[in-house]
């Protein structure tokens, strides 16, 4: 019996869930990829207390100091201090800390992505070492360091591209699909018209008037990313708006956008979810591509795009293009693989069990 | 004189030039059943959806007056036509085995049709809800609150819908083949339970088969229809006993006489003298 308790009314789980979670978790590499993925992206969220250039805490003459949260200036530390902001790495100022029996706990990484490593001891790039794990840029910043922030950004950026033209893309593809006929046609033509604009031209333009940051290269990314799911998610509604229920509930006088978001989307989020990983590492290249051509986020932003590019110009520093190559090939493929059991997981035809 | 319950005058609807449903006209009065009988495209549930503009695309937007309930339908604004849509007149559909969201339980499905038209706590609509079950007499409702529809058999599902349909006690339901894709026995609980449903709420019936042994179990009045035009009409019992028309005569005899059908030709039985 498949009756649910009458109590149950807030459920927890549908059955449909619960079956799609176990044809998930089916997937092995694509259950592990998830978890990985997670928490390297978790652990990069906090990038500022892994890879920082100043210490976690600090305890200076029976006071405590929280450099990663707040700027401290020199003085507020040590009386005879400068009134300028502290530099936790400069020897003097460690030294007379050190003179006081003062101590600090550093993270892991001692440097953030803008760091410059001064006392390198040889010209930047420099290769691996104890101390830069991934060697450092021709900036002399560290690699690793950047990387964290890098795949961070990266990451953030695609998620947020991803959702917000998905989200577009829906309201857009439900409209035409659900009302069919000429706002449907004027629809497809103008997308047509749209999809047609020299998108990569326009962006040149735009980065020489401005120097384009996050956010407005988000906004610009958008203007022609959300057109990805609307071809789907119009065949979907223009299917579904046929069902009988559909009719049904408007037989009870539902109205078209309810209509259109309880009894249609439902149907329509099995296509678009299975896109969502792929769009999210398109985006992620996106992003990178425009970095390594130079026309992406403001210059000194760690990105991988950027480190890309250093491979390219120092290839005497392999570990550069190297560490470039790994990051964004585990990224991409740890993300594609994540689609690939999300898309099993919709697949009505596919069993938990691994058989058809 | 009290104003009929749902006034149709001259409807035509045509889709893509071509006219489907041409000069009907019929009142309802509450509590009163009429059938729309004639055979599939003789415009029956064309005028039914007309009847709250539920059609789309090119029929979308028929000739004629429609009146229901005091308000004129085709000229409507969208919210009110809304009201009347689930408020004033239900509307059952021929297929149970999809004109339920299989996405949505039992009792989001009905409740959804309640809380439309008026709000209701979580509570209230889970009583309100159940009494709707009952009413339709769904066997084990408490249980099947949270059953999805493919977990329901047919005969269930058009309870379930008849439920939705009920939800706001509307004065008319339109239904359009409710029992056609049942099977006899399950026909005949579901007439049996039209019948118990209009003595309790007074509901009018606009019934829609091509069944006649159906409709004369019913209808009060009834309309034959044939390519768009009304062939005949008159008093339910009079209609069935001594049909005039020659199309209506054959129509009787395909429902009650099987063997008939080798002998008589619907397509054959023209109308003899139409009124325009």
């Amino acid at each position: 019996m498949g009756v649910a308790p009458p109590q149950g009314h807030p459920m927890p789980m549908t059955p449909l869930t619960q079956r799609r979670l176990a044809n998930f978790r089916a997937n092995r590499r694509g259950w592990w990829s998830l978890w990985i993925f997670a928490a390297i992206f978790v652990v990069t969220l906090f990038a500022e207390f892994i890879a920082n250039d100043r210490p976690l805490v600090a305890r200076v003459d029976g006071q405590w100091f929280v450099p990663v949260l707040s700027d401290y200036a020199e003085s507020d530390i040590v009386p005879d201090g400068f009134p300028t902001e502290a530099d936790w790495h400069d020897p003097q100022f460690r030294r007379e800390i050190a003179e006081r029996g003062g101590w600090m706990v550093w993270p892991p990484i001692p440097f953030a992505y803008d760091t410059v490593v001064r006392d390198l001891g040889r010209p930047a790039p420099a290769p691996p070492s104890a101390r830069n794990l991934l060697g450092t840029d021709d900036q002399a910043r560290d690699v690793l360091a950047r990387v964290i922030y890098g795949f961070r950004i990266s990451v953030l950026f695609g998620f947020t591209l991803t959702i917000v033209s998905s989200v577009l893309g829906i309201m857009a593809g439900a409209v035409q699909g659900y009302y069919g006929g000429l706002t449907d046609l004027l629809f497809q033509r103008f997308i047509e018209i749209w999809r047609g604009m020299p998108e990569l031209y326009l962006l040149i333009i735009l980065a020489s008037i401005i120097t384009p940051s996050f956010w407005i290269l988000l906004g610009f990314l958008l203007l022609f990313s959300w057109m990805g799911l609307t071809g789907v998610v119009r065949a979907e509604f223009l299917r579904g708006r046929n069902f009988d229920y559909v009719r049904a509930a408007r037989a009870l006088g539902v109205s078209d956008a309810r209509i259109m978001a309880r009894h249609i989307l439902p149907n329509a989020m099995v296509a678009t979810l299975t896109f969502l990983p792929f769009i999210l590492s398109g985006s992620v290249v996106i992003l990178t591509s425009l970095d390594f051509l130079g026309f992406g986020l403001p210059p000194g932003s760690p990105s991988l795009g950027e480190l890309v590019n250093q491979g390219k110009n120092n290839l005497q520093a392999p570990w550069l293009a190297l560490t470039g190559f790994v990051v964004l090939g585990l990224m991409l493929s740890l993300l594609t693989f994540v689609g690939e059991a999300v898309r099993d997981a919709f697949d009505p035809r596919k069993l938990p069990g691994g058989g058809r | 004189m009290k104003e009929p319950l749902l006034t149709v005058e001259n409807l035509a609807v045509a889709f893509a030039g071509r006219r489907v449903v041409e000069g009907v006209s019929f009142t309802i009065e509450a509590g009163e059943t009429l059938a729309l009988v004639g055979e599939s495209g003789s415009g029956k549930s064309v005028t039914a959806l007309s009847a709250l503009r539920l059609l789309t695309g090119a029929g979308s937007n028929p000739e004629g007056r429609i009146r229901l309930d005091g308000v004129e339908v085709l000229t409507a604004a969208p919210a009110a036509r809304r009201r009347l849509r689930g408020g004033v007149a239900g509307m059952v559909f021929q297929e149970p085995m999809t004109s339920l969201n299989p996405l949505h339980s039992i009792e989001q499905q009905v409740g959804e049709a309640i809380a439309l038209h008026r709000p209701l706590p979580p509570a209230a609509l889970r009583a309100r809800v159940l009494d709707l079950l009952h009413q339709v007499a769904l066997p084990n409702a408490e249980e099947r609150l949270g059953a999805y529809p493919h977990q329901l058999s047919g005969g269930q599902r058009q309870r379930v819908m008849i439920a939705a349909a009920l939800a706001n006690d509307p004065k008319l339901l339109i239904a359009d083949e409710p029992t056609t894709a049942l099977d006899v026995t399950i026909q005949a609980q579901v007439v049996e339970l039209l019948r118990e449903l209009q003595a309790r709420h007074r509901l009018a019936y606009l019934f829609i088969s091509h069944d006649l042994r159906v409709v004369r179990a019913l209808a009060h009045r009834i309309i034959v229809l044939k390519d768009g035009v009304v062939v005949e009409q008159g008093e339910a019992e009079a209609l069935t006993a001594a049909p005039r028309q020659p199309y209506t005569r054959a129509l009787m005899a395909a429902a009650f006489d099987l063997r008939a059908l080798r002998t008589t030709d619907l397509r054959a039985a023209a109308p003899e003298a139409v009124a325009p």
